[in-house]
């Protein structure tokens, strides 16, 4: 299914990342988003409140981020692509909710432009410490898809991306921007709807009285429906059986919880989505994402204008962890480099799968601006020694 | 004879029997919420429940319609969500004191002030009864919780006169012996647009009652039916409840004001005019 041509700002634009975002949103056919403004992620829903009313969009500010992580899901179960909108302390504030949205799959979107925490932190300059919030930040058991682009060419097209993944898992996506990707302006090629590959939510087509509304198909995710058709659902987020209704006990447990967690986890292979740079022959590979990728690519440079053999992994997807090609890498060469604008994350994801076959360096920053190269470059360096 | 209950089609029956206790209201409030929906001329597929977390958190979960048993505190801005996504949708929020009072006092104000087309109702049985007899927001001064064992002294909510400074459009207050009453509420209610509450006061003789000594359901019961003063129109700042004390009941305010759909479509049209799209429903 194609995009929808209404809404789709065809052509090439000066844009933000965070505007960017929000043309990515409406080519993804959201037409609902509620937010809460929040700093350096606002940008984003004041341009859905100007955009949306020609649109047929409703959007709503609503009192605080707990009830916009609620009002989206709700927009879902109406039938809606929907989307929230935060940053850093409204991220936490929405937790509650990225798991209710995980047990009830309903898909929708979170934007979190990352700033410097924890707490109020640096509310208008650039973290990337969230990464693990977006994994584990709700209790209990789930898997995530959170996306990081690079650039406000990707801000746009991830955007679209991750309400795709959103409705063709049917879980909650996350796009895990930056303060530095959501300020920086740079040319945003945006295609004519006819171009832009839009996944449509999976209905059933069974009527009221064959339909289960936790029944999965062979890919493990179920068939929705929408509030109003008749079919009379129920959705909890307790523990439920494939009625819908809550069961408490291990056995229906094991069984949903498993479920959601192997809708991802089994499909991994396909949500996935590394970008290569000189990784067929070198001895030490970068690993890096967002802002701070592109810092790395330069490092590289630098490094192997030294003759030190080096490749970059930029991960387009943090969640799930790109595991395979890591592993694969660990058997190739002799260290890896995480670069990330925190002080220890993905490093440890890494080191994982890597399982001491190759040694892994951290380049680490606690955030307010990115790294130097030369940062990055002193611990290639050292890897490479 | 015939067994079958009449609310029955509008329950489900698959997940009988309730985990509610002997006596307590919240049961008396759905089978007359049932039978003013069974009676009145929607189509009930077009009828949304939407339920937080608590006792009457369950309530979502026992109708037939489509229904949703959300988070603590959060039914109102999950219903928000689905009203304003798909307006054609009757929407209508069941929950305790504790869940929209407490943790959600301030998605309720905040509804209430934008008027969003939503029926709340709320039974209030002036405890936490789930998680086994607390406090709450409602307990009236000097009541016994299993968190205040010396007796409560933080002023309870007046519910009406929240809503009704909040901004709420119809605001109506029952106990659960007032079943008549209640139901011609409900029924009046879901005529109404915007922001209509509907307090329930509702025995718990399990927990509020048997803590406090106030004898069987049927005892709770008999003192609404002797405690209770019909005050259609009272001012809202007057139907405070003290301990044991006087329950004003009626129906305090039904003043229309523009929902905020019509508001905000008002707005854009006069700002856009022919320019403004608002949202379609989803086919």
């Amino acid at each position: 299914m194609n995009a929808d041509a209404q809404g789709v700002l065809a052509g090439a634009h000066f844009l933000s990342g965070n505007e960017a975002c929000c043309e990515g949103a409406l080519a993804a056919g959201c037409r609902f988003v509620a937010g809460y403004p929040i700093t350096p992620s606002t940008d984003i829903v004041e341009r859905i409140a100007e955009r949306f009313p020609t649109l047929g969009g409703t959007f709503i500010q609503m009192e605080d981020e707990i009830a916009s992580s609620i009002a989206i899901l709700g927009a879902a179960w109406a039938g809606q692509k929907a989307m929230t909108v935060t940053s850093g302390p409204g991220f936490s504030l929405m937790m509650e909710h990225v798991g209710l949205a995980a047990i009830t799959e309903t898909p929708c979107v979170f934007i979190n432009v990352q700033r410097g925490g924890p707490s109020t932190g640096l509310p208008t300059l650039p973290g990337q410490a969230d990464l693990m919030q977006a994994r584990w930040g709700s209790h209990g058991d789930y898997e995530i898809i959170a996306l990081s682009p690079n650039s406000p060419q990707e801000c746009f097209e991830m955007t679209i991306e991750a309400f795709n993944l959103s409705e063709k898992y049917r879980t909650p996506v996350m796009l895990m921007s930056d303060e530095c990707v959501g300020h920086m302006t740079e040319k945003v090629v945006i295609p004519p709807a006819t171009e832009i590959e839009i996944y449509p939510r999976r209905y059933t087509t069974l009527p009221p009285a064959q339909y289960l509304p936790y029944q999965p198909e062979a890919d493990l995710v179920p068939l929705m429906v929408k509030a109003g058709d008749g079919y009379r659902i129920h959705i909890t987020g307790l523990t439920h059986d494939e009625r819908g209704y809550p069961v408490i006990n291990a056995e229906c447990q094991e069984k949903l919880v498993r479920r959601l967690v192997d809708k991802i986890r089994c499909n991994a292979d396909e949500i996935v989505s590394v970008e290569e740079h000189n990784t067929e022959e070198c001895d030490t590979v970068l690993v890096s994402f967002g802002i701070t990728s592109r810092v790395a690519f330069r490092a590289m440079e630098m490094a192997r204008a030294e003759g030190l053999r080096v490749g970059l992994v930029r991960l387009k997807v943090i969640w799930p962890f790109p595991e395979k090609r890591i592993r694969q890498l660990a058997g190739q060469v002799r260290a890896f480099v995480v670069a990330e604008m925190n002080l220890g994350q993905i490093v440890f994801e890494v080191e994982r799968c890597s399982a001491g076959r190759a040694e892994t360096f951290l380049a680490p920053h606690a955030g307010g601006t990115v790294h130097l190269p030369h940062q990055i470059l002193r611990v290639i360096r050292e890897a490479a020694r | 004879m015939n067994s079958t209950h009449p609310v029955e089609p509008l329950l489900r029956m698959d997940r009988m029997p309730h985990i509610w206790c002997p006596g307590c209201g919240i049961g008396t409030s759905v089978n007359c919420f049932a039978r003013v929906l069974l009676e009145s001329k929607l189509n009930l597929d077009k009828v949304a429940i939407v339920s937080g977390i608590g006792c009457t958190g369950r309530v979502a979960g026992y109708l037939r319609l489509d229904s949703f048993h959300t988070t603590h505190g959060r039914p109102i801005p999950f219903a928000t969500g689905l009203k304003l996504a798909n307006p054609n949708l009757k929407v209508v929020v069941y929950s305790g004191d504790g869940d929209l009072i407490a943790i959600g006092g301030n998605h309720f104000i905040h509804a209430a002030r934008r008027n969003i087309d939503l029926m709340v109702i709320c039974v209030n049985n002036f405890n936490y009864a789930m998680t086994g007899g607390q406090v709450g927001p409602t307990t009236p001064l000097t009541a016994l919780g299993t968190t205040a064992p010396y007796g409560n002294f933080e002023p309870p909510f007046n519910l009406p006169y929240l809503a009704e400074s909040s901004g709420a459009t119809y605001i109506a207050r029952w106990t659960t012996y007032h079943v008549r009453q209640l139901a011609r509420a409900y029924a009046e209610g879901l005529t109404r647009k915007g922001f209509v509450f509907i307090e329930v006061i509702s025995p718990c003789p399990e927990l509020y009652g048997r803590r406090n000594r106030l004898g069987t359901a049927a005892e709770m019961t008999n003192y609404y039916k002797e405690k209770s003063v019909v005050r259609h129109g009272a001012p809202t700042g007057e139907v405070g409840i003290a301990f044991q004390g006087e329950i004003v009941v009626g129906k305090f305010v039904d003043r229309p004001r523009p929902t905020f759909l019509e508001a905000m479509n008002e707005q854009m049209r006069a700002k856009l005019s022919d320019a403004f799209v608002p949202l379609e429903a989803a086919s």
